[in-house]
């Protein structure tokens, strides 16, 4: 199996504290990880770190095999990770709709000028981008809200949109920082049955951040465990959480 | 989907309607003789600000900086066409294509300076940004008060110190005499032309507005870290809106220098860059239509009603705090959400 | 000797930024916020000294206490009016506009009550000038009680800020207002304390600036108080020390270019000085680097 992802010694530290400290990962094509750990463990921040929003102290981040470390976000996003957001990130003030045609917008082109004057490429594209917008809308339930404005969905549907927004931009990795907070269990076993859809479908790798255990050992095939910017512990779900360390600074709580 | 489309380009319509209808109506009331000499000579303003407030409202609601340096780019439009104007009055005697000419140069000249002032600026953050704008706008203003510039015989004299020391012959003739500014220029701009203006620049605001590049400089409006994270470099989309805006407002000052007799730039100071954001906020952040109600409105009914002229800066200010207020304070949104519930709820346009 | 008396006028005018500065500084370390009114309050309390002293005859220290006095309760009723309601919201232009208008509102107003003619200010300090040198160099009274009032002004207020309850509170609230909250602070009231003494300082300021330069117009504060802003800027916003030394450096600098360079130049030299600032180090010269948390 090839791996997508591959993170060596990665740290970052923020006024002498190590917010991350030697972290390292190895994500296979297709593979569905879990970062888990207490609050403020670093699991956001190492989703800063690899998608640019910080740039570490130290280490290596490869992407499919290409080095991403220190790139910027832009950039990353054009090689292939897409990421959605613990404190919801959405353009709340346009369309549901529009929302997932930003996402899609290094992916369909048309010249400024094009839009201005409404040159011929412009309506062939927009109607690419919004076949393409609501196919994605489709897989999320999404389909019957995409002309609201995306500040007044419901806090479900908003990380719903969240997830077709970053799926738009075509990743080969997918990150999710915690994406059932705030879901009540059935949105979650919802939740969880729309994340694997979604790997099959796109044919993508996911890591995802959670605090819910029951969709982590729900979905996840492997884990890490943080635990003060360090891992405490990795390996297949089942393995990891029965281990007692883990149980006794995490799960324990 | 067909049915968003077909909204928005019904909303499009009723503004470019409105603006017609609008020019026809003074059309029939001057032609029956009924427009008083005070609003006609104020048709060309009128234009002119509301081409300014349409294309503030880009930067401030539509890309969501907020710009105090506004007047600098009209002043640059002003300035650059209105010299142009000067030196081929003689060549070009199409007073129409000289003067689409004039516009097309101070727009360029005002978008280059938007674009070369955006770059390093656009990088700051919302409320530094506004007083860098600012402070942009007044060096403009005090740099175009230095330039003397004539011709004579011996062909064109420049200095930035004063007329003297240009060593012009007697019989040359200035063009830019410093704080004194232009004189002489045709008065080429006509109410057509302003209207015509107008619909151009509703033109390309609301289809830039309705395009992809739109779409990106409204996601980076409403999260930067987001817009990023999808791939879009906040900078070249800030730097489109901002120098778009930039270059229409160059062609408003195109369109108020070729109605004036004498161009000063101490016309362009930060005052006329408050005025116009006060009919943008008024008009309804991010509302293109509204800011050409607004302007319309705010510039004529004061100079209607004389009498309230002197409390009219006055009052402008309340409402702007008053508005600010019901339209963004928590507390207020809140209750008007709980009270006024769905018929007051905030509209699309309305955002920041 | 003329360097030597650009250098005195510069650091006298820069004293008056500092001051100026200060009320920038506090308010935007406390509420995250450019108080574009407070050039306004600064010709506020121009006038209320003027009426006291010319209209109603009082004397220079009754008058200048007047001053500070309007303005400081004309600091708290903005705050509490204009901007305590939009402090929270969703974008931070609301309350930056806001604060346009209070400055539009300010302006317009005394623009009805006293008119739009400059009015002659007498100067309220009584202290003859000194020469030195022979008389080749002359300090006026204004100069020596402005930079006087500086400095004290600057020592004061860091004493204030460090040793006492309430300044501890304000810079708790300014470090993470909702941990202020939490262990008991009154969060409204500290902001509205800092507007208080911003505004007391300004005050202060106006008359200062209003005594060595005698024209007093609904304008006169605009200019004075976008310059400070620089020097708060320059200096470091958020930082005491940082707009006392952005002052300083700015009078400076602004005699200077005067002096030596071209007198239509000098504010595009001042503001050329907060673009190259922004642009090299954002955080200003004594200012801390704040980092956005995604």
């Amino acid at each position: 199996m090839a791996a997508i992802l591959e993170v060596n010694n990665l740290g970052i530290s923020f006024g002498g504290l190590h917010a991350v400290d030697n972290f390292h990962v190895t994500i296979n094509q297709g593979e569905l990880y879990g970062l888990i750990g207490p609050n403020g463990a670093g699991k956001t921040t190492i989703f800063n770190l690899l998608t640019g929003v910080y740039k570490p102290d130290e280490g290596i981040i490869r992407l499919d095999g290409q080095d991403i470390t220190g790139r910027k976000t832009i950039d990353i996003n054009k090689a292939g990770v897409a990421r959605t957001f613990q404190n919801i990130r959405l353009f709340h003030q346009i369309s549901v709709l529009d929302n997932v045609k930003v996402g899609l917008h290094n992916r369909y082109s048309y010249s400024t000028v094009t839009g201005i004057f409404r040159l011929p490429g412009y309506r062939r594209t927009e109607r690419l981008m919004d076949e393409k917008a609501m196919e994605l809308l489709k897989v999320f339930d999404l389909d019957t809200s995409a002309e609201i404005l995306a500040s007044n969905l419901p806090y479900g549907k908003q990380r719903k949109l969240e997830i077709a927004r970053a799926l738009a931009t075509d990743p080969k990795l997918l990150l999710l920082d915690e994406p059932a907070a705030g879901m009540n269990p059935n949105e979650t076993a919802e939740l969880m049955e729309t994340i694997r859809f979604v790997r099959e479908h796109f044919g993508i790798t996911i890591l995802l951040i959670e605090h819910d255990m029951k969709l982590v050992s729900g979905i996840c095939e492997r884990l890490s465990v943080l635990n003060f910017g360090k891992i405490l512990c990795e390996g297949e779900t089942s393995e990891v959480l029965h281990d007692p360390e883990v149980i006794k600074a995490y799960l324990g709580e | 989907m067909t049915r968003m489309k077909n909204r928005k380009l019904r909303s499009n319509l009723i503004t470019y309607g409105i603006v017609i209808a609008a020019f026809i109506a003074v059309q029939a009331l001057q032609s029956a003789g009924r427009l008083s000499s005070l609003m006609a000579g104020l048709l060309v303003p009128l234009c002119v600000y509301v081409v300014l407030a349409v294309s503030l409202n880009l930067v401030v609601g539509i890309s969501g900086e907020l710009s105090l340096g506004h007047a600098g780019f009209m002043c640059v439009g002003a300035f650059t066409s209105a010299f142009f104007t000067n030196l081929v009055k003689d060549t070009i005697t199409i007073s129409g294509l000289r003067f689409f000419l004039a516009i097309l140069i101070g727009a360029a000249f005002a978008g280059i300076f938007g674009l070369l002032i955006g770059i390093p600026v656009l990088r700051l953050r919302g409320d530094y940004l506004a007083i860098v704008t600012l402070a942009f706008g007044e060096i403009i203003k005090n740099i175009m008060n230095l330039f003397y510039i004539g011709k004579d015989s011996a062909g064109y004299h420049m200095s930035l110190k004063d007329q003297f020391s240009m060593g012009m012959e007697p019989t040359g003739k200035m063009i830019i005499s410093g704080p004194m500014g232009i004189t002489g220029t045709p008065k080429d701009a006509s109410f057509l032309a302003g209207v015509i203006l107008i619909l151009v620049t509703l033109y390309i605001v609301l289809h830039l507005i309705d395009s992809r590049d739109g779409r990106a400089i409204m996601a980076i409006r409403d999260n930067r870290i987001a817009a990023e994270s999808v791939g879009l470099n906040v900078m070249k989309f800030k730097l489109m809106a901002f120098t778009v805006s930039a270059g229409l407002a160059g062609a408003a000052g195109a369109l108020y220098a070729h109605n004036l007799a004498t161009l000063q730039a101490k016309k362009f100071d930060y005052n006329t860059s408050i005025l116009t954001l006060v009919f943008v906020v008024l008009g309804g952040i991010g509302n293109i239509r509204g800011s050409v109600i607004a302007a319309v409105v705010l510039t004529a009914l004061p100079e209607m009603l004389r009498g309230l002229s002197n409390y009219r800066m006055l009052i402008y200010s309340i409402v702007l705090i008053v508005m600010m207020i019901f339209n963004w304070a928590p507390k207020v949104l809140e209750w008007r959400e709980r009270h006024l519930g769905r018929f007051f709820r905030r509209g699309r346009e309305e955002v920041m | 000797m003329s360097f030597l008396s650009y250098l005195i006028n510069g650091i006298s005018l820069g004293s008056v930024y500092a001051i100026i500065a200060l009320g920038y500084t506090m308010v935007y370390g406390i509420a995250r916020m450019l108080n574009f009114a407070h050039g306004d309050v600064i010709m506020v309390g121009g006038y209320a000294a003027f009426t006291c002293s010319m209209t109603l005859g009082i004397s220079p220290v009754l008058s200048i206490l007047a001053a500070v006095v309007v303005c400081t309760l004309l600091g708290v009723v903005i705050e509490t009016i204009a901007y305590r309601p939009l402090l929270e919201a969703a974008s931070p232009l609301a309350v930056l506009i806001t604060a346009i208008g209070v400055s539009y509102f300010l302006q317009n107003a005394v623009l009805l009550i006293f008119g739009s003619n400059p009015k002659s200010f007498q100067s309220l300090i009584s202290i003859p000038d000194l020469k030195l040198a022979d008389g080749a160099l002359n300090i006026s009274g204004e100069t020596i009680v402005t930079i006087i009032s500086c400095i004290v002004i600057m020592v004061v207020l860091t004493l204030f800020v460090n040793k006492t309850k309430m300044g501890q509170a304000m810079l708790a609230v300014s470090e993470d207002k909702g941990a202020a909250q939490l262990s008991g602070i009154n969060v409204n009231g500290t902001i509205a304390l800092t507007f208080a003494i911003g505004s007391g300082l300004a005050a202060i300021a106006g008359v200062l600036l209003c005594s060595s330069y005698p024209s007093l117009s609904p304008y006169t504060g605009a200019m004075p108080g976008i310059k400070a802003f620089v020097a708060a800027v320059f200096g470091g916003i958020g930082s005491i020390p940082g707009a006392f030394l952005g002052g300083i450096l700015l009078g400076v600098i602004e005699i200077m270019a005067k002096g030596y360079i071209s007198t239509q130049l000098s504010d595009a030299i001042v503001f050329g000085v907060l673009i190259i600032v922004l642009l090299v180090k954002p955080s200003g010269l004594l200012g801390k680097k704040i980092q956005e948390k995604v």
